[in-house]
């Protein structure tokens, strides 16, 4: 472990041993190749140094940071509910997943009890945004490979589910969705109609998709075998999420630590074998359908009462109209948005199962209305210390696909 | 047999006795305060002994009103996948000269964690196999998560804290107002 040197030290004094003794066993001269900062085909912007031997890797080392933002510094010294654009901006993919999985955190340090209704509601918009999430995924895989028709199919269904957040939010890549307590407004009829037609014509299409890629010659010779990692190497390595279930183990949070009403669902947790990018792409694929399976429960067994918010005068900002006319409402407007609300000392870790794994949010209070801090466990940050395990010995290529299957996201990796 | 927090607590406190202490600030999960000196012990003993086979988090802290001794910390979440039990584990260490042992060597994926907590806050983290900068620039010279750095014009009266009844907010060094 001690004896580690990063690949660009070794570069640095090119005839290090090590490369020099490669260099003479076959007589070849081992590049040095620059995959990044800015490739089409990285999506986003991070830099890979690879060290190459023909088109083979031998080593790599990554470079973060090119769109850090200094969300945790900028974080304490914000009130709580002007952090939820921060988390919009990390998993850019599935931002409602984030937003509530911060307003997950408020409420248990705050110890809000949140309805069955709206707990519900935001199942529906985090499975949602996980389909989202996934499809851009598995889709943009294809892309990378080469077949290019199931992604020009199957992206319009992401279209659909913004216009579905639009409807409930008013925005749709960073949705700033929610706020302390539950929603800040019932979801219109539209937004439910627009649901309902998701549900009827989006398992078809995705089933298309499947048939595809899936079974696509092409795509399984690209896929199967490469960037494979061990169960045990990749928990060593932080993993969570598809990635990790992809190499077979069973871990998901919304199984192991319910939160917002997950026990309620029947849902089954898709597992891989050899985790490779076959298996991560399989995952997924499968995911999306589960995830379709609890959309449908959570639709079905949705109270009628029960409103879209707790009812906590305190943190939830009271209607409008009663803000104008009413003076107690004025009242708690002002406070509310001055953040004059009660808030206890003390820390609290919470987590979601994001479209990448788990997504944490470690907050100490310290009774003040900004956070004193607040961290957020990407787990993309995390996992991507596997990649350079993961490409050695693979064809570029095919280290271009396995970036890819990883879903590493440029706005989590860096925050 | 599955962990409880009283379990768990007692064979620690049997194991390190005065060295690890129960952290209060806690609201939610087990969290004990351990010296920093055996923070790499109390590690290995839960990944070993306890099954807390996945490390969740490290992260650091600054606590510029502490004593000397307190002022920055390192917080380890650790996670029992088998019995679903999490624990928190805190660290304090010496304002002037932040140092503990690398946890690398127990899970890889402390590696990338504990360079953005050095790279944030400047805690050293002894036998790191590649402590450096890992989401700032090589080039940088301070370490911006500390609280000596006011992301805002302190000078600013509007956000005073005295005009809505409670006292200046603590946060934020110098504070000037």
């Amino acid at each position: 472990m001690s004896q580690y040197t990063p690949l660009t030290k070794k570069i640095e004094d090119r005839y290090n041993e090590e490369i020099r003794l490669r260099e003479n066993e076959d007589g070849s001269e081992l590049s040095i190749l620059n995959l990044g900062p800015s490739h089409p085909a990285t999506h986003g912007i991070f830099q890979n140094v690879l060290l190459m031997d023909g088109e083979r890797i031998v080593d790599a080392e990554q470079t973060l940071g090119y769109i850090h933002r200094a969300f945790e510094k900028i974080a304490e010294n914000r009130p709580f509910y002007q952090i939820t654009p921060l988390t919009d901006r990390m998993n850019y993919c599935s931002s409602p997943i984030n937003n509530m999985g911060w307003w997950l955190t408020v409420e248990k340090l705050l110890g809000i009890e949140i309805p069955k209704r709206v707990q519900y509601m935001r199942v529906i918009v985090m499975e949602l945004s996980r389909i989202a999430d996934h499809i851009i995924c598995n889709s943009i895989l294809g892309v990378d490979s080469g077949a290019f028709t199931g992604f020009l199919h199957i992206f319009q269904y992401r279209e659909k589910i913004y216009e579905i957040f639009e409807e409930i939010c008013g925005a749709r890549l960073t949705t700033n969705m929610g706020r302390m307590g539950g929603f800040e407004r019932d979801w219109s009829d539209a937004a439910w109609a627009k649901l309902d037609k998701f549900m009827v014509d989006f398992p078809l299409a995705w089933e298309e998709f499947d048939r595809l890629l899936t079974r696509n010659r092409i795509f399984m010779d690209r896929c199967i075998g490469t960037g494979a990692i061990s169960a045990n190497r990749a928990i060593e390595y932080g993993f969570t999420g598809p990635n990790l279930r992809a190499a077979g183990v069973d871990y998901d949070l919304r199984v192991a630590e319910p939160y917002s009403s997950y026990e309620d669902f029947e849902f089954d947790i898709p597992v891989g074998t050899a985790g490779d990018t076959y298996d991560r792409y399989m995952v997924r694929q499968q995911e999306v359908r589960e995830s379709l399976k609890i959309i449908r429960q959570a639709l079905d067994k949705m109270p009628k009462e029960g409103g879209y918010h707790a009812d906590v005068p305190d943190y939830y900002l009271p209607p409008k109209q009663d803000v104008y006319n009413n003076m107690e409402a004025l009242i708690y407007h002002f406070k509310i948005v001055m953040g004059e609300i009660p808030v206890p000392k003390g820390e609290v870790y919470s987590a979601v199962e994001g479209g990448n794994g788990e997504l944490g949010f470690y907050l100490i209070s310290d009774g003040s209305r900004v956070p004193f801090r607040l961290h957020f466990r990407r787990p993309c940050f995390i996992y991507y210390q596997g990649f350079t395990e993961m490409i050695k010995g693979q064809y570029l290529s095919d280290a271009i696909l396995i970036m890819s299957s990883m879903n590493v996201i440029a706005g989590e990796l860096d925050a | 047999m599955s962990l409880t927090k009283e379990i768990i607590l007692e064979k620690i406190t049997a194991k390190f006795g005065e060295a690890v202490k129960v952290d209060a600030e806690s609201l939610d999960y087990t969290a004990v305060v351990i010296d920093a000196a055996k923070a790499h012990d109390l590690v290995k003993y839960l990944r070993d002994e306890e099954g807390f086979n996945f490390l969740t988090d490290v992260c650091g802290a600054h606590f510029p009103e502490n004593d000397k001794n307190a002022q920055f910390a390192v917080i380890y979440h650790m996670h029992n996948w088998v019995d679903r039990f999490r624990i928190r584990i805190k660290s304090f260490l010496n304002g002037e000269n932040p140092v503990i042992n690398t946890v690398t060597d127990l899970y890889l994926s402390a590696n990338w964690q504990e360079r953005e907590t050095y790279d944030f806050y400047g805690i050293e983290f002894k036998n790191h196999p590649d402590l450096r900068r890992i989401l700032n620039m090589d080039e940088m010279e301070s370490f911006p998560l500390r609280k000596e750095f006011p992301l805002e014009d302190q000078g600013r009266t509007d956000k005073d804290d005295r005009y809505f009844g409670r006292l200046p907010q603590t946060n934020n060094l110098p504070n000037n107002n």
